[in-house]
């Protein structure tokens, strides 16, 4: 509250400069409230930005400096040994190929369960929004009010069911459940887009003979392509992000990266070296990242989506 | 559309139903079955494997008597009374600076959202090398000459849970700032002119003004928090894995461990019913103020 309260008599200076007459007013750099409220913002700033700049410079130490050095200080000596090391060689359990089976794997299970889920969850949303038949939205009520149920309580049903189909600790069976996880979000998504869509555009294509999988390929899915690139956005960083679902669906030689990285750092056996775990951390936190900064603004547009469900 | 006098209603429409499949077998096979099936078991003894053997609440009964379940709701009331109270906080400040028509917004929008891009698990072993007695902050600090300096809230029993908090934060805020400041946005203009005009100072504004118009915005931010509450688990495996001894654990860790590590079914699918339960009592009085008391405005 403090701060709010200190923040005011600036905040409020430049309210009453934005409600007198518009035009260019002049207004000083150096005034009080801009060092206040750039000082905050720019500290705040550098705290958020700490961790990341910590885990890149100790990547790119030698332990000998790490042990002697300070965690914030750059390094003396540029190496790039751990980032090879964390990626080529280093070791869970028995194997020693590094992260980079870690990498495949979370390929392997993010491009087909990013692809099954938003492929269900578009068809569904269309089936939802204009073709609804009685019951679908019960069943649609019982998906959003799914969402809100700890995994948890569904962790083990599932296991059983992918046990009985033959597919429990592949990735097959893995992406299923991306993709029933996905679901209810993507469908709500997927649903307000089309309800929004002006109703004419469906009713000229049925007059014109259109059927359901007519209009959803040739109308519908090109014009909601915004909507599609959310919906990537959502999954890729949520899929590659999981770590609950990959330590139960899978087995060690199908892990996917993140469980991985954790087996690596977490080892108790060994001399722990630091650098190789901050380096295979970033390294498993890049693809997201990536995401995030191409992505701009949608990233924000998908997570207050993605938010609304908990 | 059709001349077939009133078609059989199930062919009706019989593509969108083909589509809805999925949604249709995810609704009810997993999401209401497995629930009822964790449920039921919960009443039984399973150990290595479900049977139907009930046992009434023998489950829950010895779930309230282990330590370890205790510790993990104790843990689980702080982290999340301090990830409210917090988040809320420092997520409203940040966006109501950056709502202050400031330079580069885009700039520090974006730095303080990149953690929220970053899994658990990186969040967890980022902040458990940044809290790590040996090299991390407390050493600094120690280095800088304050030798008796003690910052170790990982390794520290009695703090762990503030020592995830700090990580959770971390990598939380950023998302509540975005809501809140998508709400701020959604404020008209003409409040603060009229403010402005009754001579009210912007801090009486926010507080008694905004922040009352801002209700929805905040429930669904307290859901959205709450809900995650009850889910933390990543953060906690990477960052200390439940220790210092048991320290730091969690029910979400409680359930996973004793389904898939101590082979004791039972008491993982009571464990996971509580935590049904405990999502249970927040969203329903929230979805009865959303959807059930919107006649009293």
């Amino acid at each position: 509250m403090a701060d709010v309260a200190s923040l005011s008599p600036g905040a409020e200076a430049l309210r009453r400069g934005a409600a007198g007459p518009s035009g260019p007013k002049p207004r000083h750099v150096l005034s009080r409230r801009n060092i206040f409220l750039y000082g905050t913002l720019i500290v705040v700033a550098l705290y958020y930005l700490l961790p990341l700049y910590v885990m890149i410079v100790t990547s790119l130490k030698g332990m000998p400096e790490i042990r002697l050095g300070n965690i914030f200080s750059p390094p003396m000596e540029i190496t790039f040994e751990p980032w090879v090391k964390a990626w080529a060689t280093a070791c869970t359990g028995l194997n020693c190929d590094g992260l980079s089976r870690g990498f495949w794997n979370s390929v392997r299970i993010t491009v087909p369960s990013v692809l099954l889920s938003i492929a269900i969850a578009s068809v569904n949303g269309y089936a939802l929004a204009n073709w609804r038949f009685k019951g679908a939205d019960t069943f649609f009520i019982i998906l959003i009010v799914g969402a809100f149920i700890p995994y948890q309580v569904m962790i083990y049903p599932i296991v059983i069911i992918l046990r009985e189909i033959g597919i429990y600790g592949t990735l097959t069976g893995l992406v299923i459940v991306h993709s029933i996880f996905g679901m209810p979000i993507l469908t709500l998504l997927f649903r307000n887009y089309f309800t929004s869509m002006p109703e004419e555009l469906f009713r000229a294509a049925r007059v014109d003979g259109a059927g359901f999988w007519g209009i959803y390929l040739r109308i519908m899915l090109p014009m909601s392509l915004p909507i599609f690139v959310v919906a990537i956005i959502l999954q890729v960083t949520g899929i590659w992000n999981d770590f609950l679902f990959g330590v139960v669906y899978t087995r060690p030689d199908t892990y996917p990266m993140t469980v991985q990285l954790n087996n690596i750092v977490n080892s108790v056996q060994g001399v722990k070296e630091y650098n190789v775990n901050m380096a295979a951390t970033i390294l498993t936190g890049l693809v997201p990242l990536i995401v995030y900064f191409v992505s701009g603004k949608l990233f924000v547009r998908g997570i207050a989506a993605g938010a609304v469900k908990g | 559309m059709s001349n077939n006098e009133r078609p059989n209603q199930l062919f009706r429409n019989l593509n969108a139903k083909i589509a809805s499949i999925p949604m249709i077998l995810t609704a009810v096979v997993v999401f209401v079955g497995g629930t009822a099936w964790t449920v039921l078991y919960s009443f039984t003894n399973s150990k290595l494997l479900p049977r139907l053997n009930f046992v009434g609440l023998d489950q829950y009964h010895r779930l309230w008597s282990t330590s370890r379940w205790l510790v993990s709701i104790e843990n689980l009331l702080i982290y999340g009374a301090i990830s409210l109270v917090f988040s809320l906080v420092i997520g409203f400040l940040l966006a109501a600076l950056l709502d202050q028509k400031i330079r580069f917004e885009d700039t520090f929008r974006t730095i303080f959202l990149y953690p929220f891009a970053l899994s658990f698990i990186v969040t967890g072993l980022v902040w458990q090398w940044l809290l790590n007695p040996d090299f991390g902050v407390q050493r600094v600090v120690r280095d800088l000459g304050w030798t008796s300096f003690s910052f170790d809230p990982l390794y520290n029993s009695s703090i762990v849970i503030y020592g995830i908090s700090i990580a959770a934060l971390w990598q939380g805020t950023g998302l509540i700032m975005c809501l809140m400041l998508a709400g701020l946005r959604g404020i008209d203009e003409d409040i603060w002119k009229a403010a402005r005009v009754d001579g009210i100072p912007a801090w009486k504004t926010y507080l008694f003004i905004i922040i009352p118009m801002m209700r929805p915005v905040f429930i669904t931010t307290l859901v959205i928090i709450a809900a995650g509450i009850v889910k933390v688990y990543d953060l906690v495996v990477a960052q200390t894995s439940g220790g210092p001894g048991i320290a730091s654990e969690v029910p979400a860790k409680y359930v996973y461990d004793y389904m898939f590590f101590a082979q004791n079914l039972g008491q993982g699918f009571a464990a996971s019913t509580m935590m049904l339960l405990s999502v249970v009592i927040v969203i329903v009085p929230w979805a009865y103020l959303e959807f059930g008391g919107k006649k009293h405005g």
